[in-house]
């Protein structure tokens, strides 16, 4: 046990920290996330700036066009990205999920033909697994794909799909054989979102953005060699998207929430500094940031020294978003009544927290993970 | 970075949680507990065999799991660190047994030989014992005599991780019962475990003890380290890892429903040691009073 870096990752902290230092410009700093991402050109070209610069994909093998680093590297990235307050590669979907969904899945053409694309952001990716009908319980998608010889024909609606308007590929889960039992009538694909039949409509939220989309697929033809996994396998591929999806999320959540600690930090030394109760929430805010911050580093541990994740880390998005909604909360209550002024940074994201504990797999589901999974508990459903 | 134990350090963890299942399993008779001390001393727990903090931590972490009920922590964590060679000599050998003076308070004043006093003087273990919430670790109050200075000096965030790691353990095995309950108990004939109102209960648990041990971890390293942090990680840890303990003990309790709340199960004895945690030194909200002074500055009045 070592909590300092070893002289390989403090040489790539210095590094990365002076790189964004020189990089980044001033005005995109402590960006709030949200629309911001789809505003302007903004968006790839620092992604694209990140890859070239070898911080995309750092543990991608690098026959992948990654850098092969170890896990470490990756969580450093994500501190020294807090730090800095730099915006987030806009590829997350590929990044986190298509990329290493590919890798374990994909064809050697799929592989040369996306992976480094992803990296440099020359692709955009966007997930369709929810329905309006299939929620939580993915393993009920409706949305058909019926084989007519070399292709499969698409029909149905996707929804809550992040950059599914910005996006050249969807990873899409579909229901190939509506016969088959539960789990077996699936089959994942890949789809190019600029084939005809795909209508993208952005979906309105409550902070009275769109960041999301329902995507409707009518006839949609997508050749049988664009499937990842065996037809009926969709369940299984869904899976390791969905590991990935938990399992590369823990550091950036939780050096998001650095960055929002910091922020309440300073609120309350501007409007609040005398209220001993307000004093003590701040600190509670900052004991359960280090805890979650100290949960990933035992995660970390386990995977490098076991290949698996820690179980720890299940609780780990569970928290952050109970904790997320608490802070900033807290944040615009500090303000008083300039905290519900319409362009405020906590009014917008407080509002926005409220879809955290929903999204990439809601609190009654990861309960029941950690429950099922973890403690071996008997299963619910 | 590396945040796990070592081979080594896991071997340890084994072998205390091995010996202590061994001598004190949950049917113990609980009113009569030999404190093993020669035992513990033999295998070098009481400063003997030269554990770093974070070894140190896992034996407090084990010690709160199978509920120990000597004054391990007052000599181990409290009073070590005033103590010169000779005395730490005869603490490790298992000859004196020590505990310190803490708001007015001593924890075992009455099994203990010797306690350091809040001005760091060493003074025979005289004076009035108390009863407490945890029927082991009785707090007594002091009868002073001049004393005689020690060498050492309090370190107070060894003290409290070691109360935090306690803690730990105290929920873990809180949240095991609670488990094991869950998954044999049925009622409406199902195992009770099914029911979300039940599982989510121990899975909020699980989620606490895992942040708790998070916490304790980071400060014990940090104390074996003196890292400049450590002050800070042990409020944090003892604050949040002694609440999670009372609320891991007290959703358990819940979950195992009428028979949670008898004498004849062990349960209650788990909650009295987590309240004990949480009540004795600076409690959680002193803590975090500590942290925001350190986060905002002190306190002004607007």
């Amino acid at each position: 046990m070592d909590l300092r870096d070893t002289a390989e990752e403090g040489a790539f902290r210095a590094e990365l920290r002076a790189w964004l230092d020189a990089n980044l410009p001033e005005e995109r700093r402590g960006w709030r996330g949200g629309e911001q991402r789809f505003g302007d050109d903004f968006g790839r070209a620092w992604s694209r700036k990140l890859y070239e610069a070898g911080y995309a994909g750092l543990t991608w093998p690098a026959e992948y066009g990654g850098a092969g680093s170890p896990y470490s590297f990756q969580a450093i990235f994500y501190e020294e990205m807090a730090r800095a307050q730099a915006p987030a590669h806009v590829g997350v979907i590929g990044l986190g999920m298509a990329g290493p969904t590919i890798m374990a899945h994909g064809s050697d053409e799929q592989k040369q033909a996306h992976l480094s694309k992803i990296l440099s952001a020359e692709e955009i990716w966007c997930q369709g697994f929810s329905e309006p009908d299939a929620g939580s319980d993915l393993a009920a998608a409706r949305t058909r794909a019926e084989r007519r010889g070399d292709v499969y024909v698409i029909n149905g609606q996707k929804v809550w799909s992040s950059f599914a308007h910005i996006a050249d590929y969807c990873i899409l889960v579909t229901l190939s054989d509506p016969d088959a039992p539960r789990y077996k009538g699936l089959t994942y694909l890949v789809v190019d979102m600029h084939s005809p039949g795909v209508e993208v409509r952005p979906l309105r939220q409550i902070t009275g953005e769109a960041e999301f989309n329902e995507i409707f697929f009518t006839d949609v033809e997508v050749p049988v060699s664009d499937r990842l996994g065996d037809e009926g396998e969709g369940w299984q591929v869904a899976m390791t998207t969905l590991l990935h999806e938990r399992g590369t999320l823990g550091f950036a959540l939780t050096a998001a929430l650095d960055v929002g600690v910091g922020r309440l930090v300073e609120t309350a030394r501007e409007h609040a500094n005398g209220d001993a109760g307000v004093r003590e929430r701040i600190a509670a805010e900052w004991i359960e940031m280090q805890a979650l911050r100290y949960t990933n580093y035992r995660s970390l541990g386990a995977y490098q020294r076991t290949g698996v994740p820690g179980p720890e880390g299940s609780a780990i998005k569970l928290r952050w978003s109970e904790q997320n909604q608490r802070l900033t909360k807290l944040g615009r209550e500090l303000l008083g009544p300039e905290g519900i002024l319409d362009d405020g940074w906590w009014h917008y994201q407080q509002l926005r927290s409220r879809g955290n504990t929903i999204e990439a797999g809601s609190s009654e589901v990861l309960r029941n993970i950690v429950a099922e999974r973890v403690l071996g508990l008997p299963r619910s459903r | 970075m590396d945040f796990a134990f070592t081979d080594e350090q896991r071997q340890l963890q084994r072998e205390v949680r091995g010996f202590l299942a061994a001598n004190y399993p949950l049917d113990r008779d609980w009113e009569n507990q030999d404190d093993r001390w020669q035992e513990l001393a033999e295998l070098g727990w009481l400063g003997g065999a030269d554990l770093s903090f974070v070894e140190e931590a896992i034996l407090f972490e084990e010690s709160g799991y199978a509920l120990y009920p000597g004054p391990f922590l007052v000599t181990v964590a409290f009073a070590l660190p005033w103590l010169g060679p000779e005395d730490r000599e005869a603490a490790a050998a298992g000859t004196t047994k020590w505990s310190a003076e803490d708001r007015g308070l001593v924890p075992w004043l009455g099994s203990v030989d010797m306690v350091v006093d809040s001005d760091g003087n060493a003074q025979p273990a005289r004076g009035e014992e108390l009863p407490t919430v945890d029927p082991t670790r009785p707090l007594g109050r002091l009868e002073r005599t001049n004393g005689t200075p020690l060498p050492g000096a309090r370190d107070v965030p060894r003290a409290r991780t070691a109360m935090a790691a306690e803690a730990v353990g105290v929920a873990q095995r809180a949240l095991e019962l609670g488990v094991e309950y869950a998954k044999t108990r049925e009622q409406f004939g199902k195992k009770i475990g099914v029911y979300q109102a039940v599982s989510h209960q121990l899975a909020d648990t699980y989620a606490d003890v895992e942040l708790a041990r998070s916490l304790a971890y980071w400060a014990a390293w940090c104390v074996a380290e003196e890292d400049e942090q450590a002050p800070l990680a042990a409020a944090a840890a003892k604050a949040f890892a002694t609440e999670a303990a009372v609320k891991a003990c007290e959703r358990s309790i819940q979950v195992h429903g009428g028979i949670g709340f008898t004498w004849e199960h062990p349960l209650h004895r788990f909650y009295k040691r987590a309240l004990w945690l949480e009540g004795f030194g600076r409690r959680p909200a002193e803590l975090r009073g500590e942290i925001a002074d350190a986060l905002l500055g002190v306190a002004v009045t607007a």
